[in-house]
């Protein structure tokens, strides 16, 4: 049997994960880690094109789902996956000569980093309910090492904290999948495919209220703590501000994605079971709780990385809103967000780790004058905060525009706070990153070793995404709009 | 509810999430960490025995899979490894000062009620047994999570989360007849890498922070601007 470009996508990150543990560090392991992961991503283009000619297809005994809702976010996680690997053979290469890993840690770097977007990408491939859950637990598991990857007694901890609030987490979210399972079963008759998402999909008006509507909150509590909505997003910063800067960036740019897709996933379930809004009005309330927390906390951060893992909080919170708000033209807003905080957040992060090398630190306070010193870093920056901020004519704007007219229309008194929120989280931003951009470099400060190539595709993509969105995007994003709130994004226009 | 209504089959089940619970409550109040693992190893056993018994009933022969992956795991393979990392470290001798210990006790009784108080809705759905069964494996959930705040040796909480599974899956087994084959494999297959990635982390918390005691990990906080070089 010929292999299809669903299973390359598949195997060829876990393939290289196996090759990454057994070859151990190599001079040349950065390039065959940017080989891998261009490899997946050619193949999750092949796999796009082919839903983009013949729509949603299911493969393997019904194994693998693949639509509109997540086939652009399985290009996304393979693109991002490539464009960290290409800044972190640099950065990690600079790494390795400053000592702060060595060699043996650098063997369980690479294979964390396949096994990571292995297991992120079986989960958005996943029919199944279960396996879901299990590839979720899978990229807790492989991400880890790597917070831990330094060894110094801050990342130890941030990786214990990690470890057991997301396992801890993530355990509710399991026995919401068992309790779907029990509400399942009653009226499917083949149990094995009773906890396939398409078949759930068909008989999702038969599901029993009460159950539904228990196991949402279990799995909301679940992956909410992946997502990292507030209260439960305490391992967040930690985990991004300890771990090396290229995990930071796969970590907020897709892993939180993946909790989200979950969590609309299974909304969709709970939405066409219950008669009443639960599942969104929760999702709205944690939505807003966590854009506001995260927006106060970023104007008392005192390190880079975790103000930017802050704003990840931030925007997570806006989609949830935005999802849970259940609006089409809120729903496509979340959608394309989705895809914007990705790349920007990203690129800050690759950005951001380039700064941290060149002022030897990531404290706030000591980074000063990046324009002066490295004038790429320092505009890469200053351009990211500008695009995650919210500014015209990027693509955060054209997504927060469309969610704000939704409130308009739907809930008006709830973009009073939204408004108030965005303005704190700009003050937030722009108070730390002024100063670090255009402040004057201390004296001795060199610029390193760095591929801002990455970022400026990224930010391009994103300008691009903000100015005018191709035809087929814009279809799947409307096709995933139907598919979650029923109801085309055009209807409403 | 009356005992003697119930077949035989719903007995046997409801004596072993008792039984099961009983072991819940007994984590809580463990200060000395063999007998925390040894009791664990008692509740995987439970659980395999459980398995093995709806497989029986049920006619799934695909349980007594889950059974033996179970035994293995849970009641040999997890306990052993701690064991072994904490005559490593040697940590036999430590006891835990479990502070309010009758406060926590009281709260996990709280819990229980409260977890019944939860399934209430399902009533109308399901038979007595089940709804009993729901309730119970949802306290285990519950109680394991409390094991984990109120306990503050790194090892005490692997034993928690571990714990927290076993009600997870005693759930699914007796609510359901189990989750599918594949399900349960990749569940096993998580549990063991996350087990032994536990053994790799208590070595550098023992190598980094010197103690296995989470309150000395305290340096991450929002409260405190950390200083660093």
């Amino acid at each position: 049997m010929p292999l299809t470009a669903l299973d390359l996508t598949l195997l060829i990150p876990l393939l290289s994960a196996l090759i990454f543990a057994l070859i151990g560090h190599w001079r040349h392991t950065g390039w065959l880690n940017c080989l891998f992961t261009a490899l997946t991503w050619l193949a999750s283009l092949q796999l796009a094109l082919q839903i983009l000619n013949q729509g949603p297809q299911l493969a393997h005994d019904r194994l693998f789902y693949i639509d509109a809702f997540n086939v652009y976010l399985i290009v996304l996680t393979t693109f991002i996956g490539m464009t960290t690997a290409i800044f972190s053979r640099p950065y990690m290469a600079h790494e390795l000569t400053t000592g702060r890993v060595n060699p043996k840690r650098m063997r369980i770097y690479h294979t964390m980093y396949q096994a990571f977007l292995f297991s992120m990408l079986l989960a958005l491939t996943t029919n199944n309910l279960g396996l879901l859950w299990v590839a979720m637990e899978a990229a807790t598991l492989a991400t880890v090492l790597l917070v831990s990857l330094y060894r110094t007694p801050e990342s130890i901890e941030a990786a214990w904290k990690y470890f057991i609030l997301c396992g801890v987490g993530i355990a509710q979210a399991l026995f919401g999948t068992v309790l779907l399972y029990f509400a399942a079963e009653q009226v499917i008759p083949q149990h094995e495919n009773a906890l396939l998402w398409s078949v759930l999909h068909a008989h999702a008006h038969q599901l029993e209220d009460t159950v539904m509507s228990i196991a949402f909150v279990f799995i909301l509590v679940g992956y909410g703590t992946k997502v990292g909505l507030v209260p439960l997003h305490n391992w967040l910063p930690d985990a991004h501000s300890e771990g090396p800067t290229p995990m930071s960036a796969v970590l907020s740019g897709l892993l939180l994605n993946v909790g989200l897709y979950a969590l609309v996933r299974i909304k969709v379930l709970v939405d066409g079971a219950l008669d009443h809004n639960l599942a969104g009005y929760l999702m709205m309330g944690f939505g807003l709780l966590s854009f506001s927390v995260a927006s106060f906390f970023l104007h008392r951060q005192k390190d880079i990385k975790r103000l930017f893992s802050y704003s990840s909080i931030e925007h997570m919170g806006l989609m949830t809103l935005a999802f849970g708000l259940g609006h089409p033209l809120a729903t496509f807003g979340a959608l394309l967000h989705m895809t914007v905080h990705s790349l920007t957040k990203s690129a800050i992060f690759i950005t951001v780790g380039h700064a941290a090398q060149i002022a030897g630190t990531q404290s706030i306070d000591k980074i000063r004058g990046l324009i002066h010193t490295q004038p790429p870093v320092g505009w890469g920056l200053l351009i990211g905060t500008v695009a995650i901020a919210g500014f015209p004519p990027f693509g955060i704007f054209m997504s927060e525009f469309l969610l704000i007219t939704a409130l308009m229309k739907t809930g008006p008194w709830l973009t009073l706070p939204l408004l108030l929120g965005l303005g704190i989280a700009f003050a937030g931003l722009f108070k730390h990153v002024q100063p670090m951009v255009y402040g004057e470099a201390p004296p001795g400060q060199h610029p390193v070793p760095a591929n801002m190539l990455p970022v400026l595709v990224q930010l391009g993509l994103v300008l691009w995404l903000g100015l005018s969105i191709p035809l087929f995007l814009n279809n799947w994003f409307d096709e995933a709009t139907l598919l979650i709130t029923g109801t085309s994004v055009w209807s409403v226009l | 509810m009356i005992l003697n209504n119930l077949t035989h089959y719903e007995q046997a089940i409801l004596v072993l999430s008792a039984l099961v619970l009983f072991t819940s409550f007994a984590l809580l109040s463990q200060p000395r960490l063999l007998n925390l693992i040894n009791t664990f190893a008692w509740q995987g056993t439970l659980l395999a025995l459980t398995a093995a018994l709806v497989a029986f009933t049920s006619h799934q022969p695909h349980l007594y899979i889950s059974a033996l992956l179970t035994l293995i795991l849970k009641a040999w393979l997890i306990p052993w490894m701690l064991r072994h990392q904490v005559l490593k470290l040697k940590l036999h001798h430590e006891t835990e000062t479990l502070t309010n210990g009758t406060l926590i006790l009281l709260g996990g009784i709280a819990l229980v009620i409260f977890c019944y108080h939860v399934t209430l809705p399902l009533e109308r759905l399901s038979t007595l047994a089940t709804r009993n069964i729901i309730a119970i494996s949802l306290a285990n959930v519950l109680l394991s999570l409390l094991l984990i705040i109120s306990h503050r040796q790194a090892v005490s909480q692997v034993v928690g989360f571990m714990a927290m599974e076993n009600g997870l899956f005693f759930a699914a087994l007796v609510s359901t007849h189990g989750m599918p084959m594949i399900v349960e494999l990749g569940i096993a297959f998580d549990i063991l890498v996350a087990s032994v990635l536990f053994g790799v982390f208590f070595l550098h918390i023992r190598e980094n922070i010197d103690t296995l005691n989470v309150d000395h990990m305290n340096r991450l906080s929002e409260n405190e601007p950390t200083v660093r070089n």
